[in-house]
C-alpha cells in the first residue's frame, strides 16, 4: 500500500526529496542536535503525515529555521514546542499532549491489555483446571477391594 | 474489442459469484450433494472470469491502447514493458481488479483442494467467499471501472506516477494483495464454522495453512514496501507509521496472532471461540485498511465529503461484513462447545499471552490511525497522531512479549514448569546480557538503546537455536545422532525457530539505527563530506536523458578510514510527461551496514547539497524479515499442512504430533 502514499506524497512535495539543507545546519553541533530532535516531534502543516524533518516543503524549511532561530535565541526545547503550539495549534505536535480530548487516545493501550488480561484470566479461570475425575462407588469398592488385597500380602 | 469482453467477463463473473454465494449456502442447508457441488464449479467460473477481465486490462496496457480511459492515465508509450505491466495495478481501478482477482484465486484454490475439505464446510466456505467477490465486484463495475473507453482516444498516455516506477514497487501490491486477501479465506472459513455451528481440530487444521500462507506473503509485502520506502523517498527512513504504513500493519499484527491461536486449536482444541473471533477481525483490519487506503479519507476527511461515492461504497462492503460476521458470531459462538483444559503456566497459556499483546499492539495502532480523524468529524479539532506517539506506546507492547517469546517456545503443552523451563534458557541469557554489557561498555557514550535492542534481538536469535538444539541433543548424545535428530524434527518445529530467529534478526537491525550517523554537506567537484567512519568524495555530475526521465547523477567515491571501498552513483530526475522530480538514493552495501546517499538542490555557487547516511547492520531488518517469511514457508511444507493431502484426522499416529 506504499504506493499508494507515494502517489499522495507526490502530490503533496514537488521537490526532490532533501529536508535539511546544507545552508540551514547551526555551528553549534549540540543545538544542531537539539533541533534535529524537536524538529522529528513536529508536524510539516501541509504535508501528509511528514515531521518537518523530513519534508522538502517551503512551510517545513521556514519551521525548521523558526526552531532554530528560537534555539539560538536561548528557548528550552518545550518553550520552542508551546511557541509553535501558540502559533499553530496542537496540530503541529506529532505526538498529541494529554487532555480530556485525547484520553481515549493515550488509555487505549493500557485499557485493553489490562481488560484483556483480566477477560483472559477470567475465561481460565471459569473453566475447570484440569483434575483427576471423582471415583464413583464401583470403583472406589473395587478400589478398596484392590487394598486389601495389597495389605493382606 | 478485448476492452469490451474484459468489461464483459468481469459483469458475467458478477453473475456466477452470486450462484456461488446461493447454491451452496442452500445446498449445505438441505443437505444436498449435488447442490453443494455448485460451489467449487462456479468458484472457478469467477476465477477464470476475472482472469480473463485482468488479461484484457494487461493487454490493453502492453498494447498501449489510448482509448482506454485507465491506461491514458497510467501508462505512457515510452514506459519500459515492465511499467506498463505494473501499471496495471499501480491506480485504483486497477489495483482492485487485481485484488478481486487474488479473492477468485483462493476461491478456485478451496474449489480444487476438495478432498481435504469436509464437503458441508468447503460449500459454507465458498458461500461466504462469493458473498465478498459479490461486493467488490459490485464496487468496481458501479463506481471504479477500469475498461471505461474515452472518445476520441488519446495520442499519449500521462505516464504512470514516476515513484512507481520502481522494480519494488511493482511487486510490492501483489505481494501485499496476497496477504490481505489471503485472509478472507480464514474469514470465510470462521464464518462457514459458525453457519454449520460446528468447530472442531480438524477445522484449525484445514485454516491453519491459509493463514500462514497469507501471514507469510503480507510479511514479505510489508517487508518490500519498507526497502522502497528506504531506497525510493530518498529520507533514510524505513518505517514512518503513516496510516497507509499502519493499514498493512494491522492486519499483520491481527494475523500473526491468528497464526499463533490456531497452533493451540489445533494441537489442543482450545482457544475455539478467541480463534474465530480473531479470523474475523484479521479480515476486517484488511477490510478496513483497504477502506483507508481507496476512499481518500486519509488525505483529509474533506476530500471524503467532496468525492463521497467510493469511499461511501467500501464503508458500507465495511459495516456489512464486519457487522454481519460480528453479529453472526455473537448468535452462534456461545454454541462452540470448550474443549482442551491447561494450566496458565503451559505453551497454551504463552500463546494467550502472545495474543493479548499483539491484540493490545493492533488495537494502538488502530486508535492512533484513526483517532484523529474521528476527533475532527465530532469536534472539529485537528491534532497529528506520528511516529512519537507511535513509538512511545508501540514498543512497551512488543518488548515484553519478545522478553517472553523464547520462554513460551520452549514451556510445555499443557502444564508447563516456570523454572524448569528458565533453567533451560539460562545459557542463552547468559550470553545475551554479557554482549549487551559488552556492547554498552565499547560503545560507552553513545545511545543506550542500541545495545539494549541487540542484547535482546540476540535472546531471540539465540533462544530459536537453543530450541532446536535441546530437541535434538542432550547431555551425551553423539554430533551425528544429534544432526540426525535436528534433521528428522518435523518442519514446522524448524519453520518456527527461523521465523522466531527472523524477528531477533529484525530487532537487531532496527536496534542499530540508533548507531547511524548523518552529514549535510555542499560539495564542489573534488570536495569530501565526513560522516562518522566514512567519507564521500563527489567525482563528477552526469546530465542524462532516457525515454521517458532527465536525470542528473552525481558519482561518488566512499572512502573509510583512508581506504577506497567503492563508489555510488545518486539521482535526481525529471520526469518529462509529469514533470514530477524523484532522487533515487545512492548505496553502497559494506557488510550488512550501508552507505547510503542523496544529493539535493544545486546551490548558487555550483556545489550540489548532499546528505550523507551510514546505516550499520541495516540490512538485518529485511534480511529478518525475509527469514521469518521463510520460517512461515518452511512450516507450509509440514507434513500435516499440505494443502490437499487427504490426511484425516486419527491417520496421524501421536508421536508424529511435534511439541512446537
Amino acid at each position: 500500500m506504499r504506493f499508494v502514499l507515494a502517489l499522495i506524497a507526490s502530490l503533496l512535495f514537488s521537490a526532490s526529496a532533501f529536508a535539511v539543507q546544507p545552508g540551514e545546519v547551526l555551528k553549534d553541533p549540540a543545538l544542531e542536535k537539539r533541533a534535529r530532535e524537536i524538529s522529528t516531534g513536529l508536524r510539516c502543516l501541509v504535508c501528509q503525515n511528514q515531521s518537518i524533518d523530513d519534508s522538502d516543503a517551503q512551510l517545513a524549511k521556514d519551521l525548521r529555521l523558526l526552531v532554530r532561530e528560537r534555539l539560538v535565541a536561548g528557548d528550552t526545547d518545550d518553550e520552542v514546542e508551546n511557541f509553535l503550539v501558540q502559533r499553530y495549534g496542537e496540530f503541529v505536535l506529532l505526538k498529541p499532549s494529554f487532555g480530556t480530548h485525547t484520553l481515549l487516545l493515550w488509555l487505549t493501550p493500557a485499557l485493553v491489555l489490562v481488560l484483556g488480561g483480566m477477560g483472559a484470566y477470567a475465561a481460565l479461570r471459569r473453566r475447570p483446571q484440569p483434575t483427576a475425575a471423582a471415583l464413583d462407588d464401583g470403583e472406589r469398592e473395587a478400589l478398596e477391594t484392590l487394598l486389601k488385597h495389597d495389605q493382606s500380602t | 474489442m478485448v476492452v469490451e469482453a474484459g468489461h464483459f467477463a468481469l459483469a458475467l463473473a458478477l453473475g456466477l459469484s452470486l450462484i456461488q454465494f446461493l447454491v451452496p449456502l442452500w445446498g449445505a442447508r438441505a443437505n444436498d450433494p449435488v447442490l453443494m457441488a455448485v460451489g467449487p464449479t462456479s468458484a472457478l467460473a469467477v476465477f477464470a472470469c476475472i482472469s480473463f477481465s485482468f488479461l484484457a486490462l494487461t493487454f490493453a496496457y502492453l498494447n498501449s491502447d489510448f482509448s482506454v480511459l485507465n491506461v491514458v492515465q497510467n501508462s505512457h508509450s515510452a514506459k519500459p514493458l515492465i511499467y506498463k505491466i505494473s501499471g496495471v495495478w499501480g491506480n485504483h481501478e486497477g489495483s482492485m481488479l487485481l485484488w478481486v482477482l487474488i479473492l477468485a484465486l483462493f476461491g478456485a484454490v478451496v474449489a480444487i483442494s476438495r478432498n481435504s475439505i469436509p464437503m458441508r464446510l468447503q460449500a459454507n466456505t465458498l458461500a461466504v467467499q462469493a458473498a465478498v467477490t459479490i461486493a467488490f465486484l459490485l464496487f468496481i463495475l458501479t463506481t471504479s471501472n477500469p475498461f471505461t473507453r474515452v472518445v476520441p482516444a488519446a495520442l499519449e498516455g500521462q505516464d504512470l506516477n514516476p515513484l512507481l516506477q520502481d522494480p519494488g514497487l511493482a511487486i510490492h501490491p501483489p505481494l501485499l494483495y496476497i496477504g490481505y486477501v489471503g485472509f478472507s479465506i480464514s474469514f470465510a472459513f470462521a464464518c462457514a464454522a459458525l453457519i454449520d455451528g460446528r468447530i472442531d481440530a480438524v477445522w484449525a487444521r484445514i485454516v491453519r495453512p491459509w493463514t500462514l500462507g497469507s501471514w507469510t506473503f503480507l510479511t514479505l509485502g510489508i517487508a518490500m514496501g519498507s526497502y522502497w520506502a528506504y531506497y525510493e523517498l530518498g529520507w533514510g527512513g524505513w518505517w514512518f507509521w503513516d496510516p497507509v504504513e499502519n493499514a498493512s500493519l494491522m492486519p499483520w499484527l491481527a494475523g500473526t496472532a491468528l497464526v499463533h491461536s490456531t497452533v493451540v486449536m489445533e494441537k489442543r482444541d482450545a482457544l475455539k471461540v478467541w480463534t474465530i473471533l480473531l479470523a474475523i477481525l484479521t479480515f476486517s483490519l484488511s477490510l478496513l485498511g483497504t477502506f483507508l487506503v481507496r476512499s481518500g479519507v486519509l488525505t483529509s476527511v474533506h476530500s471524503f465529503a467532496v468525492d463521497p461515492e467510493r469511499g461511501t461504497f467500501i464503508l458500507g462492503i465495511l459495516i456489512l461484513f464486519i457487522g454481519g460476521s460480528l453479529a453472526l458470531f455473537a448468535w452462534r459462538a456461545p454454541m462452540l462447545k470448550q474443549g482442551g483444559l491447561f494450566a496458565p503456566v503451559s505453551r497454551e497459556g504463552a500463546l494467550v499471552v502472545n495474543n493479548l499483546f499483539l491484540a493490545t499492539a493492533c488495537a494502538t495502532v488502530l486508535i492512533g490511525t484513526l483517532y484523529p480523524l474521528a476527533l475532527e468529524v465530532l469536534t472539529a479539532e485537528k491534532i497529528s497522531v506520528g511516529a512519537p506517539f507511535f513509538n512511545f506506546t508501540f514498543l512497551p507492547l512488543i518488548v515484553p512479549l519478545l522478553l517472553l517469546l523464547p520462554l513460551g517456545q520452549t514451556l510445555a503443552w499443557k502444564r508447563g514448569n516456570f523454572l524448569g523451563t528458565a533453567q533451560r534458557l539460562y545459557a542463552v541469557f547468559g550470553i545475551s546480557l554479557l554482549a549487551t554489557i559488552v556492547l554498552f561498555a565499547a560503545t560507552y557514550g553513545g545511545p543506550v538503546a542500541a545495545p539494549l535492542g541487540i542484547g535482546l534481538g540476540l535472546y531471540l536469535v539465540l533462544g530459536s537455536i537453543n530450541e532446536i538444539a535441546t530437541r535434538a541433543w542432550a547431555k551425551g548424545t553423539p554430533l551425528s545422532v544429534a544432526w540426525r535428530k535436528a534433521r528428522g524434527l518435523p518442519r514446522s518445529a524448524w519453520g518456527t525457530a527461523l521465523a522466531h530467529a527472523g524477528v531477533g534478526l529484525t530487532v537487531i537491525g532496527i536496534a542499530a539505527t540508533a548507531w547511524g550517523v548523518e552529514a549535510i554537506g555542499s560539495l564542489k567537484i573534488g570536495e569530501r563530506l565526513k560522516g562518522g567512519d566514512y567519507e564521500v568524495r563527489l567525482e563528477r555530475v552526469i546530465p542524462r536523458v532516457e525515454a521517458n526521465y532527465r536525470e542528473e547523477a552525481a558519482v561518488l567515491t566512499v572512502f573509510s578510514s583512508g581506504r577506497e571501498l567503492g563508489t555510488l552513483e545518486t539521482m535526481k530526475r525529471l520526469y518529462v510527461t509529469r514533470g514530477m522530480p524523484t532522487t533515487e538514493a545512492g548505496i553502497l552495501t559494506v557488510g550488512l551496514g550501508q552507505v547510503y546517499a542523496s544529493i539535493g538542490d544545486t546551490q548558487p555557487d555550483g556545489s550540489v547539497g548532499v546528505r550523507l547516511y551510514h546505516k550499520p547492520l541495516v540490512l538485518l531488518i529485511w534480511i529478518g524479515s525475509l527469514v521469518m517469511a521463510i520460517g512461515g514457508g518452511i512450516s507450509l511444507t509440514d507434513r500435516r499442512l499440505r494443502i490437499g493431502a487427504p490426511v484425516p484426522a486419527k491417520a496421524v499416529p501421536p508421536h508424529a504430533v511435534p511439541a512446537e
